[in-house]
């Protein structure tokens, strides 16, 4: 079933030239299925695809190289600009890999938020990737009760932090600060809401027969060849592979949940499909549990020269507007070493490099964007497919350009 | 397909303690077995490196993905990081492993001296190294020696020099210019 290694990236083989012409096409980067400026070099032979190749870099803005010029608690919000559908996911990666490097414990509250606005942040990428993926298979109303559901999520991580799409709400050490009065309130409102509405998505598109026709056997992977490429997350577990580092290398107190993994064999744009659907119902009965552990306590770490201090605090205490000051202009020192922080983002296995010689400043930040490793693989899920299929095959992957590009 | 993968339930796969090695035991055995392969283990931050001369890299690759109860077939990661032009040796390429079996994770280091970045390729190992080397290559000039296809990535192709190496400035060597 796996394929030689010899054949990497895929030549010119031919299966089947029923006109004996080859024709080059560029798809992209314009194209408004290419979710974000990707180009893509198609060997067409009639409508079929003999060689995909992708060429990325269109959105390349140097944030890996950023980070080496900014203190470690401005590099948050350069990790809500990557992947742009999952900021609180990037979020997260990025402040504990450096709590990793600080060794900080974090106060429960704040790893209850967490788990809670980052599971409703998954929800609210896969709200989009099933907008846009129906769309580009042709089922446009979906798209608009996506949105109508997305926009409810929004305005959450809005009253948390204050942010729509760049939100930057978690801090070295715990949070930006706590959740406003209310907020439980309005996710439970939430919460009551969305089964509704994924029982209306299931009528809309997973029963939909043109849908399934469009997706069924198609952008076919298998779990040997699927691991090989290093896909991760739904990608992953669509082809039958059953793994989620959420279960594997908890973190964030995520052992202490129940939830189902979704797992589908067929390895094809429908089981990919199928695992994000019901991966939204499992996030569902996350934080549905978030909710019913959070209890009154702190949001921040205790670890004066890393957190800054509360407003009150630091009119009152002269250690705490010391510490203050410090933290702002000169930054905290971070312990030499090298730590790789991986978490299970909406898109696969979001992995956070960070190596430190001492200092306020990272000697080198990488990320691991599980988009851009999910897109090295579609040239072997393209082949043989044909053009029309290209759309519904990048869908399946949901691939974000931000993250890709960096 | 071996049943390992295959998990159809909500299950993890259950490994008894006599057979889980922790990373930190595996770097020590193979130091023992394979002395060539490794110059030195790190433990730091509960994560634990392995240095490896780079002739050895494909060797210590491949004997990581196929031997039973390590089983590394999942490579997590694969960057570069410069040193600063006054150090030697000044690039250094580390690949995170993991194993979608026994989930544990290892770090291998390769260090390159400036005059000679050149280490094999290990996307005859995983696939999923192509993509990682090319961005590597593009950001740091490290040649991936047998890359099916080195080419820079994110840059464009007629892009002077290595943008993630120390002695490249933020803003380019030029002003902008429209002219």
């Amino acid at each position: 079933m796996s394929s030689s290694v010899a054949d990497i990236p895929p030549q010119f083989e031919v299966v089947d030239r029923p006109l004996d012409t080859q024709m080059t096409i560029s798809m992209g980067p314009q194209h408004p299925s290419t979710h974000g400026v990707l180009r893509l070099e198609l060997v067409l032979d009639g409508e079929m695809v003999v060689k995909a190749t992708p060429d990325i870099g269109y959105l390349h803005t140097g944030m890996e190289k950023l980070f080496e010029y900014r203190k470690y608690q401005q590099g948050i919000v350069i990790t809500d600009r990557m992947d742009y559908l999952n900021p609180l996911g990037n979020n997260l990666a990025y402040v504990m890999a450096v709590e990793k490097l600080l060794q900080i414990e974090i106060p429960e509250r704040a790893q209850v938020i967490r788990v809670m606005t980052c599971e409703l942040q998954r929800i609210a990428s896969h709200l989009v990737w099933l907008g846009t993926h129906a769309l580009d298979i042709g089922a446009m109303t979906v798209f608009f009760y996506c949105f109508r559901e997305r926009e409810k999520i929004m305005n959450l991580i809005e009253a948390a932090s204050g942010g729509r799409l760049t939100p930057s709400y978690f801090r070295i050490g715990g949070l930006m600060m706590d959740i406003p009065a209310g907020f439980e309130r309005r996710v439970q409102q939430f919460q009551n809401e969305l089964p509704k509405a994924l029982d209306e998505f299931d009528k809309l598109v997973t029963g939909n027969r043109i849908f399934q026709k469009r997706t069924q056997g198609i952008g076919y992977i298998s779990a040997e060849d699927a691991i090989d490429w290093g896909l991760s997350g739904p990608s992953l577990r669509g082809s039958g592979v059953h793994l989620d580092i959420r279960r594997v290398n908890p973190y964030s107190g995520y052992e202490k949940y129940d939830f189902e993994i979704p797992v589908e064999q067929d390895g094809d744009v429908w089981a990919r499909y199928l695992v994000r659907m019901r991966e939204m119902r499992e996030s569902h009965k996350i934080v549905q549990q978030a909710l019913s552990r959070l209890q009154p306590g702190s949001v921040k770490a205790d670890a004066p020269k890393v957190v800054l201090p509360d407003r009150e605090a630091m009119k009152t205490h002269m250690d705490a507007l010391i510490h203050h000051f410090l933290i702002i202009a000169e930054g905290f020192d971070v312990p030499a070493g090298e730590v790789y922080q991986p978490i299970e983002a909406s898109k696969g296995e979001l992995g956070v490099y960070i190596k430190s010689t001492g200092g306020p400043k990272p000697a080198r930040v990488h990320f691991r964007g599980p988009s851009f490793i999910n897109l090295s693989a579609l040239p072997q899920l393209a082949r043989g497919a044909m053009v029309a299929d290209i759309v519904a095959i990048i869908g399946s992957l949901d691939i974000v350009l931000g993250e890709i590009d960096r | 397909m071996s049943e390992n993968i295959l998990q159809p339930n909500d299950s993890t796969p259950q490994i008894t303690a006599s057979e889980m090695m922790t990373p930190s035991q595996i770097a020590t055995a193979l130091q023992r077995e394979h002395p060539e392969w490794v110059s030195e283990v790190v433990d730091a931050f509960g994560e634990t490196t392995i240095f490896v001369p780079r002739e050895q890299i494909i060797a210590l690759c491949a004997h990581l993905k196929a031997t039973p109860g390590l089983e590394f077939d999942f490579l997590s990661d694969l960057c570069g990081f410069d040193r600063g032009p006054e150090e030697e040796p000044r690039f250094e390429v580390n690949y995170h492993l993991f194993s979608t079996k026994r989930h544990h994770r290892l770090r291998l280091k390769v260090l390159l001296n400036e005059e000679d970045v050149h280490v094999s390729s290990v996307a005859a190992v995983w696939r999923t190294a192509n993509w990682h080397e090319r961005e590597t290559y593009d950001l740091f000039g490290v040649i991936f020696d047998d890359h099916p296809d080195l080419r820079r990535i994110l840059l464009p192709d007629d892009w002077q020099g290595h943008a993630l190496r120390k002695d490249f400035p933020l803003r380019g060597y030029e002003p902008y210019s429209l002219e």
